[in-house]
């Protein structure tokens, strides 16, 4: 329990950052193929946001795109280690920026 | 390996009455985590049951519930297996179900004293966060730590005395193939009961926590309920508190308009935290296996061929390796006919064993070893990952006709059987989206049909080739699936612009990493389908068969009054003496039908023979005669039943001196009143096209009703289906005549 409260500084940081990147900052559905980025904001409302996020697609976490399907959509990408399925219309509602 | 930390403050909450109450009833344990995390597989291990496994997730629906037997001398526990959850705020109906059962809201089951949180250790981050939330349930909770093999494998080394430390509960690594961990888990499970585990143990932002602090007063049980009260979708019942959440919830707003998104993050900072310090590993950035094998699988151009080519394979495996066996089932069964007509006296009980019980039962069991194969393909593709993917591949289309892309894995499931592919549904948060997939499910052709297909190929498309090379069956086989496809497609489409009118609903589904398919679960999957397949056999079938054949032979044909004579004795003694009655009946079968007359007259005359005349004017315009009809009416209650009523109506009826020709022979050779064939290769596929569309299963029907809560929607699906059914096979019997294929 030594950890457990410690204090944490969820998204407030990440937000400051974000102000300045402005220009490095795209929706997920804009990456291309293989690209490493980190979450910025989940914009989405309602439940799926909220699904999003509890499979763990929140603001700071790492995520690449691992391919699109044969018919351009969904997209698989790679988050905390394993990977998920989703589709444009949902990864528009995730904005990143991008990792070198 | 060795996790014997103490829980770090073991509060008792129920000091004596946890003891107490232990001894008056067992202890309920419940398996609670993310979908594929290894629950059912640990259920198994734990309770010597064979609940379905497979690797995707989704795979429970339902609550299960098994014996485990703790320890040897104390009493066992009752072990409750869940569906899986990503987190407790619960979406669909199967969340549901597991979030009630583990909150202590189902009915009929009584709250977990402990909960089991499986975790899958290759993927700690994802599943923690359901941990997280368990905590806070306050119940006591034991973390396992499934996929231990894997993680080790992939030289992830986790510090599990660490883990247990900060998460503040006992966590025990398990490996349910190998047995690994299990005493260790019962222990930890029986030290943990009545132990209050630590609640919320992360911080907001400086702002919301004021928020909170504002609500809660002092006191943890204070924050937990202030949390749950700005940050759930509910409001307090209490008017004042009402006012001052909402209050809160508008301030919070105000300065980020992602307000409700903060518990979620700062859980999972709290988790990266816990995970830092007790996961060493070697996180390479080399690609995985799996991803190395998606590479081709969910490839841009190979993939869609390796899922054509896949099915294909399937398809030819199930009618070219199933021939042997099958063929030798039909001559054991019909070598068991002669047995029992040689070795017993004549009379009714002879006949109701031969023609009843033996040629339909055994008329439908013939098909066993196909079912067996299909199950085989269908397990290893669950078991490998390839599920997901596939449903991955399709989702594009599926959201062209509205459907959800999960809606997929229940239609796929849905090739074998549609009850456990509408039970699967459950995983499809929207109501309109789950009951547009259940109104299609029962056109995905079930391996009930397969009977069917089989029967009419095998009777006059089993020579036939085209260009040289590819097998006429193999092909209307693929058509009939792809006419099932295409069908629901366009029903689909219907249904979700018209009644079930919603926006498209959105895909986020997990891709489980490739497995090696574990042959015993592979195993356990063809065990239980041909059980059932057996047990359908030995139950509906039977009975049915026996009903038709008394309705076959009663009442007896007014020129044969001797009560105790029967029709086969009869017909013998007719083909004897060569003094057969010619009935009208019997004019034009003047061949191998000699002697028949008196049989089929006999069958006339019947109740099931003049039900079917009954019914001849309605489905004579899709080319079928009353015998076939009586073999549809049967069908209504399952699909198997044409393939025994046939075997009986052609037994019943069949010249009792031809050697026991096979159905297929009896088909063949069947003939109409004026003598011409009562099938041909265009009423075969006619009668195809009906089994295809139609919902002929009452199974099927019990379902939907349990799933949909009313009788309106199974009556609707027997009706619409039944209309699309009869129509398709209209128009393939009377266009085929005009194009002069009849
Ligand atoms: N190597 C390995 N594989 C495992 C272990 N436990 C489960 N699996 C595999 O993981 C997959 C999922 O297992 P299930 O037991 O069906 O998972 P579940 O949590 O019940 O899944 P849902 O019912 O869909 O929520 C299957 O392919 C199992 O064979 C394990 O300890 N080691
Ligand atoms: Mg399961």
């Amino acid at each position: 329990m030594s950890i457990a409260y410690a204090a944490l500084n969820p998204t407030a940081n990440i937000l400051d950052r974000a102000e300045t990147f402005e220009t490095a900052t795209v929706s997920l559905d804009r990456l291309r193929v293989g690209a490493h980025a980190r979450v910025l904001a989940v914009k989405g409302e309602g439940a799926v946001a909220r699904r999003l996020m509890e499979m763990g697609v929140v603001p700071g976490a790492p995520v690449r795109v691992v391919k699109c399907a044969p018919l351009g959509d969904p997209l698989e990408v790679r988050v905390r280690n394993y990977h998920l399925a989703l589709r444009r219309s949902e990864a528009q509602t995730i904005s990143v920026v991008l990792e070198s | 390996m060795s996790s014997t930390l103490e829980s770090p403050s073991p509060r008792t909450t129920e000091p004596a009455g946890g003891q107490a109450e232990q001894a008056v009833r067992p202890l309920v344990v419940a398996l609670a985590g993310n979908p594929n995390a290894g629950k059912t597989s640990l259920f198994n291990a734990l309770t010597g049951l064979r609940q379905k496994v497979a690797n995707y997730p989704g795979v429970t629906v339902e609550r299960k519930e098994g014996v485990w037997a703790l320890a040897p001398d104390l009493r066992p526990a009752r072990l409750l297996d869940l569906p899986g959850l990503y987190s407790l705020d619960a979406t669909s109906i199967d969340e549901q179900i597991a979030h009630d059962v583990l909150t202590g809201r189902m009915a009929d089951t009584p709250a977990p004293d402990v909960i089991v949180a499986v975790v899958d250790a290759t993927n700690l981050e994802r599943n923690l966060y359901l941990v997280t939330q368990l905590l806070e349930t306050n119940r006591p909770v034991v973390v396992a730590l499934t996929m231990f093999d894997l993680a080790e494998r992939a030289k992830l080394e986790i510090d599990v005395k660490r883990l247990g430390e900060s998460l503040g509960v006992r966590v025990v690594a398990v490996t349910a193939r190998q047995r690994r961990g299990l005493d260790e888990l019962a222990h930890a499970v029986l030290s943990a009961v009545g132990v209050e585990t630590p609640g919320v143990c992360w911080r907001l932002s400086p702002r919301a926590e004021e928020e909170v602090l504002l609500l809660a007063g002092d006191g943890a049980a204070g924050r937990e309920a202030a949390l749950r009260d700005i940050y759930s979708d509910e409001l307090p019942p209490d008017a004042a508190r009402r006012e001052a959440v909402e209050q809160a919830r508008q301030r919070l707003a105000r300065l980020n308009p992602q307000w409700w998104q903060e518990p979620l993050t700062a859980r999972y900072r709290w988790i990266e935290r816990v995970a830092e310090g007790s996961v060493r590993g070697t996180q390479t950035e080399r690609p995985s296996t799996t991803e190395r094998i998606d590479r081709v699988v969910t490839h841009r151009l190979f993939g869609p061929v390796v899922l054509l080519l896949v099915m294909g394979v399937v398809f030819q495996a199930i009618f070219s390796w199933a021939t042997l066996p099958m063929d030798l089932i039909d001559r054991g069964f019909g070598a068991l006919a002669e047995l029992t007509r040689a070795h017993m006296p004549p009379g009714l009980l002879t006949d109701l064993l031969a023609d009843g019980v033996i040629a339909g039962v055994g008329g439908v069991l013939v098909f066993l070893p196909q079912i067996l194969l299909l199950f085989f393909f269908i397990a290893l593709l669950e078991d490998s990952g390839y599920m997901s993917r596939a449903a991955f591949l399709m989702d594009r289309l599926m959201r062209g006709v509205g459907l959800h892309g999960k809606a997929f894995m229940p239609l796929l499931s849905s090739f074998a059987c549609a009850i456990p592919g509408i039970m699967a549904t459950r995983t499809i948060e929207n109501p309109k989206d789950r009951l547009a997939t259940i109104m299609i499910a029962p056109f995905m052709s079930c391996s009930a049909r397969l009977p069917v297909y089989t029967l009419m190929i095998a009777a006059f498309f089993s020579e036939k080739k085209l260009f040289g090379f590819v097998s006429v069956g193999a092909l209307l086989i693929l058509s009939m699936y792809l006419l099932g496809i295409t069908v629901a497609i366009v029903v689909a489409w219907i249904l979700k612009h018209t009644i079930l009118k919603a926006p498209p609903p959105p895909l986020v589904l997990e891709l489980p990493p490739y497995r090696v398919p574990n042959l015993v679960n592979v195993a356990q999957a063809m065990r239980t389908r041909a059980w059932l397949f057996v047990k359908r056999a030995g139950t509906v079938i039977l009975t049915i068969s026996i009903l038709l054949w008394a309705l076959m032979t009663f009442p007896r044909a007014s020129h044969n009054p001797a009560p105790g004579a029967q029709v086969v004795a009869a017909a013998q003694t007719a083909s004897q003496t060569g003094i057969g009655p010619t009935g009208e009946t019997s004019q034009g079968a003047g061949q191998a039908q000699g002697g028949a007359g008196e049989a089929s007259e006999q069958l006339q005359q019947s109740f099931a023979g003049r039900l079917g005349h009954v019914i001849e004017p309605v489905i004579a315009p899709l080319g079928f005669d009353w015998k076939m009809g009586i073999g549809l009416i049967a069908s209504f209650a399952a699909r198997e039943t044409i393939v025994s009523t046939l075997s009986i109506i052609y037994n019943v009826g069949k010249d009792a001196d031809a050697s026991s020709p096979s159905l297929i022979e009896a088909v063949r050779n069947a003939k109409r009143p004026d003598g011409s064939p009562a099938w041909t290769p265009l009423v075969a596929v006619s009668m195809m096209v009906f089994f295809v569309l139609a919902l002929q299963c009452m199974s099927t029907v019990a379902v939907v009703r349990r799933e949909t809560n009313s009788w309106r929607w199974p009556l609707f699906m027997v009706a619409y289906m039944l209309v699309i059914a009869y129509a398709a096979s209209f128009v393939t019997y009377q266009g085929g005549r005009l194009l002069g294929l009849g």
